[in-house]
């Protein structure tokens, strides 16, 4: 639907005081022609009309990018939920600007090329505003070539350095969750200082491993460590102990990140491989997103360290903010479903679309866009941020964003593996993930 | 660790594996040199033993009772399965070699999608029902794989009892070597070639049920299985039981070892490589018929 449809003096009317009786004049026309196309068995179209005909009341279409099926399909269902929680929160208190949020959802099935198909539909069927949500990073690589054509902001929240690497383009943002490189070099140092620095690395074969990979080996090296061994798995894999004899045995830790439907599968079969008596191990929790640490075979875990982006059990960071969004997307205090605490929640990282939303609601409010041909300066008015402040909006901390790579930073948390909970020993600061950002969206054209 | 170390562990890795896949690619082997059917969906039966593990052990919850009620349930429920397609679908394009491929693909298709719909999109957890660790001077092994692998190899010698010494195994020989000549000595051909059907996927069901406390139940796990089945299947000769055992424990256990020296991803090239060669030089595969 396109500004024509508004009818001619809902156009033409000046923004002042006359706008409060032309609104209503269109409104009126508006509903004859909706009623007409009721008639002529249209409604579609007819309620498309009439929505439309609001003007800036109009709902803000946002098109969410959803892993609901396919191998993302776990984090998807809560990347969904936090975005469900956030929506009705945000309309709750007034909306964007006014406007209430009306959520268009989307199954990519965790596929690059649907990933494409689906922001091609957002964009010319159901007339989105913005796409968000996505997160495995394939996906987020295969779709934002297709948002950059259609120039429609797409906001996600993959983790992925792809971002602030400067690889995508100007329509790409990542402002409400960190990425891997930043959290990467955060955490070096209390590896190698805690741990050991004879490092092996077990990493998913695809982007998001080779994130992992690039950047903690060079942080290791910057650091007098040294990577024994990388081993690179394929996405599809689901045996995991032919790759474990790789690991030298000088090797003091072992640093294992992976995602998908085999994740348990691997922990437990390093855990039958090693015993107790092997390397020291430093986790992502990407590796047990959405697993219960109590998993039978998950006991030799007892000891071990992970990344956590907001830490999983209540007691981890203690700050109301924290315990409001909690409560919000019904996040019980180990973690787990309120409603079915077997339902264990990808809580290190669905707060992303959280603030990413908030993010979206200051960039709508503060650059004043209405509609489609605004998307130039609402752009612009995400690069001009600065801080996202902590709070309700940005329960996992303050974050500095930088607008010339699209990417925010924030800080980190490290958790010790006790009695199967998670216990957070060590807290990161935004500046010790900063990096030189190495490429500049804001030079490319809109 | 020292070379005998790693050859150890990828030698039983390799026997792990071999066995499993001997059970699901025996199921894909009978179906085709009894019926002719090149069974696309047999991942997907497979997949759905090992869904329907996961339910009964949420059933029942104790993992023991639960794997050992599997084990009955799921090969029932999918060889029932097995036997409505084949009423429903193979009888009916009268088990016409390409329609049946362009069938078995729709029926993969619709088990897949129905999993989805009902199962959900999740990857989850069977407890395994026994849980043990055994450690050797090198590392430690899972005790319930080597129960898989003891589990397997009596069900092969199952197998081999049915096909061998009953009068339903002299049935099935006697349909593969001639269904027509079989039909006129009173053999019931359409009652074999369902039993054959539901036998197959049962062989596949049951690989799922003991695969899935190593792995997990996933809508999308039918895909490998299917693809090893019939490199298996391909390189053993179709139809014979001897050729599948053997060839799977070629596949099994080279794989093992050059996944364990080289690579995984080398262990799959060369098995693939290893099918072309098959193909080329004797087109029946190592233990088949001789093609005409």
């Amino acid at each position: 639907m396109n500004t024509r449809d508004k009818g001619p003096k809902g156009r033409a009317a000046p923004i002042g005081i006359k706008a409060g009786i032309t609104r209503r004049r269109a409104l009126k026309g508006a509903a004859g022609l909706a009623a007409v196309a009721a008639g002529s068995t249209l409604p579609g179209l007819g309620r498309g009309l009439g929505a439309y005909a609001q003007g800036s009341d109009a709902p803000l279409r946002l098109g969410f990018q959803a892993h609901r099926t396919g191998i993302g399909a776990a984090y998807g269902r809560w990347y969904e939920r936090t975005t469900q929680a956030a929506v009705a929160y945000i309309n709750e208190q007034g909306g964007i600007a006014g406007r209430p949020i009306e959520l268009v959802i989307e199954d990519d099935g965790t596929d690059p090329k649907r990933g494409a198909e689906v922001v091609e539909k957002f964009a010319s069927q159901h007339k989105v505003d913005f796409v968000f949500g996505t997160l495995f990073s394939h996906v987020v690589i295969g779709s934002a070539p297709r948002a950059g054509e259609l120039k429609m902001p797409y906001f996600v929240v993959s983790e992925g350095t792809h971002v602030p690497s400067g690889i995508l383009n100007r329509y790409v943002f990542q402002p409400g969750i960190t990425d891997v490189r930043q959290q990467v070099i955060s955490m070096a140092p209390w590896v190698t200082e805690n741990l050991g620095k004879k490092v092996a690395m077990v990493f998913p074969d695809y982007a998001f491993g080779y994130n992992h990979r690039d950047h903690f080996s060079a942080a290791l090296e910057g650091l007098g460590g040294k990577v024994t061994a990388l081993l690179p798995i394929p996405p599809t894999e689901t045996s995991y102990t032919k790759y474990l004899p790789k690991i030298p045995s000088e090797t003091e830790v072992i640093y294992h990140v992976m995602v998908g439907p085999g994740v348990l599968t691997f922990v437990k079969e390093m855990g039958e491989f090693f015993g107790s008596g092997g390397p020291q191990l430093f986790g992502f929790i990407d590796s047990l997103e959405a697993v219960d640490i109590a998993s039978p075979g998950l006991e030799f875990l007892d000891g071990s360290h992970f990344w956590e982006g907001l830490p999983r059990y209540a007691d981890g960071y203690p700050t109301d903010a924290e315990k409001f969004y909690r409560g919000k997307v019904g996040v019980d205090a180990n973690g787990a479903s309120t409603s079915d605490p077997k339902d264990i929640s990808t809580y290190s990282h669905m707060f992303g679309c959280w603030e990413t939303l908030f993010a979206i609601k200051r960039a709508v409010e503060e650059s004043g866009y209405k509609d489609g041909k605004d998307k130039a300066k609402l752009i612009e008015a995400v690069e001009a941020v600065e801080w996202y402040e902590e709070g309700i909006e940005h329960p996992q901390g303050r974050k500095k964003f930088i607008g010339q790579i699209h990417q925010s930073f924030g800080q980190q948390f490290i958790s010790k593996v006790e009695n199967e909970r998670l216990k957070v020993v060590h807290r990161t600061t935004i500046e010790d993930g900063l990096y030189e950002p190495e490429a500049d969206y804001t030079k490319m054209s809109l | 660790m020292s070379f005998e170390a790693h050859l150890f562990l990828a030698v039983l890795e390799g026997t792990v594996s071999a066995f499993v896949l001997a059970v699901t690619a025996l199921g894909l082997s009978l179906v085709f040199g009894v019926m002719r059917v090149v069974n696309v969906a047999h991942g997907e039966l497979f997949m759905l033993g090992a869904v329907v593990a996961w339910w009964v052990a949420q059933q029942a919850g104790d993992p023991l009772l639960g794997f050992l009620l599997a084990l009955i349930v799921a090969p029932l429920l999918v060889g029932g399965i097995a036997i409505a397609a084949d009423w429903m679908v193979l009888k009916r394009i009268d088990y016409d070699p390409e329609a049946t491929i362009v069938a078995t693909i729709g029926l993969l298709y619709i088990i897949q999608q129905s999993t989805l719909i009902l199962f959900g999109p999740d990857a989850r957890a069977v407890e395994a029902p026994v849980y043990f660790r055994v450690q050797f001077p090198w590392f430690g092994y899972s005790g319930y794989k080597l129960i898989v692998a003891g589990l397997s190899a009596g069900l092969l010698l199952a197998t081999w009892f049915l096909l061998a010494r009953t009068q339903l195994g002299l049935y099935m020989r006697a349909t593969q070597y001639d269904a027509e000549t079989a039909q006129a000595f009173g053999v019931p051909v359409r009652r074999v070639y369902a039993a054959v059907f539901a036998l197959g996927g049962g062989l596949a069901a049951v690989a799922g049920v003991l695969v899935v406390p190593i792995q997990q139940a996933h809508y999308l796990m039918g895909h490998d299985p299917l693809l090893l089945s019939f490199i298996v299947v391909i390189i053993g000769g179709l139809g014979s039981l001897r050729g599948t055992l053997v060839a799977a424990f070629v596949i099994g256990i080279s794989d093992g070892v050059i996944s364990i020296f080289f690579s995984p991803t080398l262990a799959k090239i060369l098995a693939m490589l290893l099918v072309a060669l098959v193909l080329v030089v004797r087109p029946g595969g190592l233990f088949g018929a001789k093609p005409a």
